[in-house]
């Protein structure tokens, strides 16, 4: 069957400073298929989306959009070809419901009619069976939702080619089933879409098509029934991989940190964590599940002693006598003074963990500067800690003295979890320590975290790729708006479990009397 | 099938961030350099178009005015270390991201507290004490001036911005307040008091000043390098989140931070009323505590950097004075040349972020 050619890009280039984005990209999108761009992170599939969309403008080469030659300067003139992005980021108004985000901004001749909207908004939905209230306000939506009504506010403007960055990252499995129907009935309907990601089976479950890119560069186009995992990663990363997380049995388990009954309610008074109880064994690697938001950060952080606590208890168990220590309601340096060896690896790496812009020589000294007599900083040993960092996790810097972020992202991790790791700690706490990067480094991450385990350390991991838990934690605890919802073994569980207890019953009370 | 459109045009230009990697030290120098003559043949431009004069001569002028005799010299020397000590005082504030703009506030009050102090116990200490209740008693002042936000901000996160400003507004009306009530005439006016200033060392009036300001710059850019509390300071002014989660007490750091900016503030008005004018009134601050903000900015808050953007400063006001006593035009034209040379300066460094690429022509239609 001939089909015709929606989108197509020619020679895409796009440097930023020296560092090249895109390199001479080709690419082609029909009518009425789904296309999936794969690549790791920081090979460019954004960037050449952004293009497509208007938010950049290349460097050089040509887009044509139904066989035109095209110009796209901004997203305004994105919309004119009907080319509409759903970005990671949402960009909705808080206060307003999902008909007036819609309507928002569209310049059409006619007056605003909110009625007339959510007439066109209803027919939209049933077409495509979305499930959503018109009238219910963003503040008040879960995040699956307002990812609903961003895809409706480009379908509302009449797109016929859809961009969705990485749309699954923040959908539990059963939501992501939801929104792949939702997909494929818009293919059904002629339009194109082009779903950016870097997960290998969702690609495999929804795609006609893979582009494949690599560091910058087209590097092939396969038809998705004809390949395979194994020919897509050999593709992305130039070269043959061997993705397998080395997991050991826990030797010598004992508990190491026991938390039971924390409660907190932010400055609004809504509770962020109701009754969480959980122990830390030393020697294993305890994973925690959740949509993005449910009450993770704040975990970790009450644990680190910069959340407060309305409730509940977190016991130490010192590793040389099991003698128990209070850290509820400690300063960190409170809980350093008594000789607990905490780590913490935050999710916010640059905003928390790393100043971003000093150097790595002075990011090492961050835990340790007050040591030493005087008044003046000692940065002799921060500054061998940092060449040895560099040295054996092999960070890629011009050199100890650049600031972190000139860094990629995952050699900013590497720092990072380099100097928690050189703490020796006995409670090692990991959030989300590979967000953002590529295959390689993950893996580095992962075999970081299995060393630590076998070195007695108490791990505590939150991670968002659920295959990734399955495979590397010993357990794994799913939390859901701060309840704990299951407790589960890593090396039974299924991801289906996993996901059920990931939604399982906003309502929180019902939740705590299962959890019971 | 394909609609009729009027094909737009790729944007004439477009701008796109500079690399990771610095780029050589000369090219930032010369860039800087090229700002400053590119300002200079507009001023000159503008100077010739306003007044008729040549431009040449104008800058002539503006030399002579800075260097034209040891006086005058000694006089830039002096503006120089004044204007820096207060850039000095608001540079760690600054570092650590609390806006500090009561600097004009902090200087004056530390200026009457010593001002207080000659009056009413000058003929009673004997000289050495006096001269140690005087830089205590201005230093103390400065810093609860300075106290007053930062425990505000620490505790209740007030705007500090707001709230230095405001305090400027006090010291200012107690300044004048307190001439009102103890000026025995009753002009308002307080005469010097030579006789209980600060000793004048070999000979000459404002080396004292000069010579403390030169320690300062070195104290404060070693304690901003490399002590303890300056890394804390950069850690909090970095990233608030970053310092709680290593612990920091960011409270008591900002507490600390503006004593430590007080104390300077009170440092300068010491040595503006004690060292230099041994008398107040309401204008002895005279604005520097407002164009210090511009000279730590433009020194990056680097105290080495800020003798040099302290003096293009200086250089500038003294120069443009000069001018317009030579030339009999009016004050505003020099204050036009200073603002475009600065404009000039400061829009400079976009071009150092940023690389602007023309369109190509010719890959149209290809």
């Amino acid at each position: 069957m001939e089909r015709e050619i929606a989108l197509s890009c020619r020679g895409i280039t796009k440097t930023f400073g020296r560092v090249v984005a895109n390199k001479a990209c080709d690419l082609d999108v029909y009518k009425g298929e789904i296309l999936a761009i794969l690549g790791e992170n920081g090979s460019g599939k954004t960037t050449l989306m952004n293009m497509v969309a208007g938010i950049y403008f290349p460097d050089e080469g040509q887009i044509y959009v139904n066989g035109e030659e095209v110009t796209i300067a901004s997203p305004k003139d994105a919309f004119r070809y009907k080319i509409g992005m759903i970005h990671q980021h949402f960009k909705l108004v808080d206060v307003f419901t999902a008909c007036e985000n819609i309507a928002l901004g569209v310049e059409d001749e006619g007056k605003y009619r909110l009625a007339e909207v959510k007439k066109k908004v209803i027919e939209i939905t049933q077409r495509y069976g979305f499930i959503i209230d018109p009238d219910k306000r963003i503040s008040d939506m879960a995040v699956s939702e307002k990812q609903t009504v961003e895809i409706l506010k480009v379908l509302y403007r009449g797109a016929d080619i859809l961009i969705l960055d990485e749309p699954t990252a923040v959908l539990t499995p059963q939501e992501t089933e939801k929104l792949f129907a939702v997909l494929r009935r818009m293919r059904e309907d002629g339009k194109s879409i082009i779903i950016i990601t870097h997960k290998m089976h969702e690609v495999l479950s929804i795609s006609d098509r893979v582009a494949v890119l690599r560091r910058g560069e087209h590097a092939d186009t396969v038809n998705t029934a004809d390949t395979s995992e194994a020919q897509l990663t050999e593709l992305m990363m130039g070269k043959k991989v061997d993705l397998n997380i080395q997991r050991s049995e826990p030797k010598d388990s004992v508990d190491r940190l026991v938390v039971s009954g924390l409660s907190s309610k932010n400055a609004e008074g809504r509770p962020v964590l109701s009754d969480v109880s959980f122990t830390a064994r030393s020697g294993e690697i305890l994973g925690i599940a959740g949509i993005a938001g449910s009450g993770q950060r704040e975990l970790l952080e009450a644990i680190a002693g910069l959340y407060h606590l309305d409730a509940g208890e977190i016991t130490y168990l010192d590793p040389t006598d099991g003698h128990p220590e209070n850290l509820r309601d400690k300063t960190p340096v409170q809980i350093r003074d008594l000789g607990v060896r905490l780590s913490f690896v935050p999710e916010d790496r640059l905003g928390m963990g790393l100043v971003a812009n000093m150097d790595i020589v002075d990011n090492m000294m961050l835990r340790s500067y007050r040591k030493g007599r005087g008044m003046f900083l000692h940065r002799k040993e921060p500054k061998d800690l940092a060449e040895q960092i560099i040295e054996e996790l092999e960070v890629v810097t011009p050199g100890a003295t650049t600031p972190v972020r000139q860094l990629s992202g995952g050699n900013v991790q590497k720092v990072l979890v380099g100097r928690e790791i050189a703490a020796a700690p006995s409670v090692l706490m990991a959030a989300y320590p590979v967000r953002g990067l590529d295959v390689n480094a993950s893996y580095t991450i992962y075999n970081l975290l299995n060393r630590q385990k076998e070195r007695g350390v108490a791990v505590i991991f939150v991670g968002e790729d659920l295959d990734v838990l399955l495979e590397l934690c010993d357990r794994i605890m799913v939390i859901n708006s701060g309840c704990v919802t299951g407790i589960v073994d890593g090396r039974t569980a299924q991801k289906d479990e996993l996901g059920l207890l990931m939604t399982k019953s906003a309502d929180r009370e019902e939740a705590t009397e299962e959890g019971a | 099938m394909a609609k009729k459109e009027t094909k737009k045009r790729a944007p004439l230009f477009h701008i796109i961030k500079r690399g990771r990697d610095a780029l050589p030290w000369y090219f930032g120098m010369l860039v800087r350099a090229i700002a400053v003559v590119a300002a200079l043949l507009v001023c000159g431009v503008l100077i010739t178009l306003l007044t008729g004069k040549n431009p040449l001569q104008v800058y002539g002028s503006m030399i002579d005015g800075v260097f034209g005799s040891s006086r005058r010299i000694w006089n830039m020397l002096q503006s120089l270390s004044m204007l820096l000590c207060v850039s000095l005082a608001v540079t760690p504030a600054f570092k650590m991201r609390f806006w500090n703009i009561g600097a004009e506030g902090q200087v004056l009050i530390g200026g009457l507290a010593c001002t207080a102090t000659m009056m009413f116990l000058g003929d009673k200490l004997p000289l050495w004490l006096l001269l140690t209740v005087m830089t205590v008693a201005s230093m103390a002042a400065a810093m609860v001036w300075a106290l007053l936000p930062a425990v505000c901000k620490a505790y209740w996160n007030t705007n500090e911005t707001l709230f230095t400003l405001m305090m400027n507004y006090v010291a200012t009306q107690l300044v004048a307040y307190f001439l009102k009530v103890f000026v025995k005439d009753g002009s308002g006016v307080l005469s010097p008091m030579p006789q209980y200033g600060l000793p004048v060392i070999g000979g000459h009036a404002y080396l004292l000043n000069v010579l403390v300001v030169v320690l300062l710059t070195v104290a404060v850019y070693i304690y901003l390098r490399y002590s303890k509390q300056g890394y804390e300071i950069s850690v909090v002014g970095e990233s608030e989140n970053t310092a709680r989660y290593i612990g920091i007490n960011v409270k008591k750091v900002i507490i600390r931070t503006l004593l430590v900016s007080g104390a300077i503030c009170g440092l300068a008005g010491l040595l503006l009323v004690g060292g230099t004018n041994h008398t107040i009134n309401t204008s002895t601050a005279g604005g520097r505590g407002f164009t210090a903000i511009m000279v730590s900015w433009l020194g990056k808050f680097n105290p080495l950097y800020m003798i040099l953007t302290a003096f293009l400063v200086v250089f500038l006001e003294r120069g443009a004075q000069q001018v317009s006593t030579d030339f009999r035009i009016p004050s505003a034209i020099s204050d036009i040349v200073t603002g475009i040379i600065l404009l000039f300066i400061i829009g400079c460094e976009f071009f150092l972020q940023y690389r602007v690429v023309m369109r190509k022509n010719g890959k149209e239609g290809a």
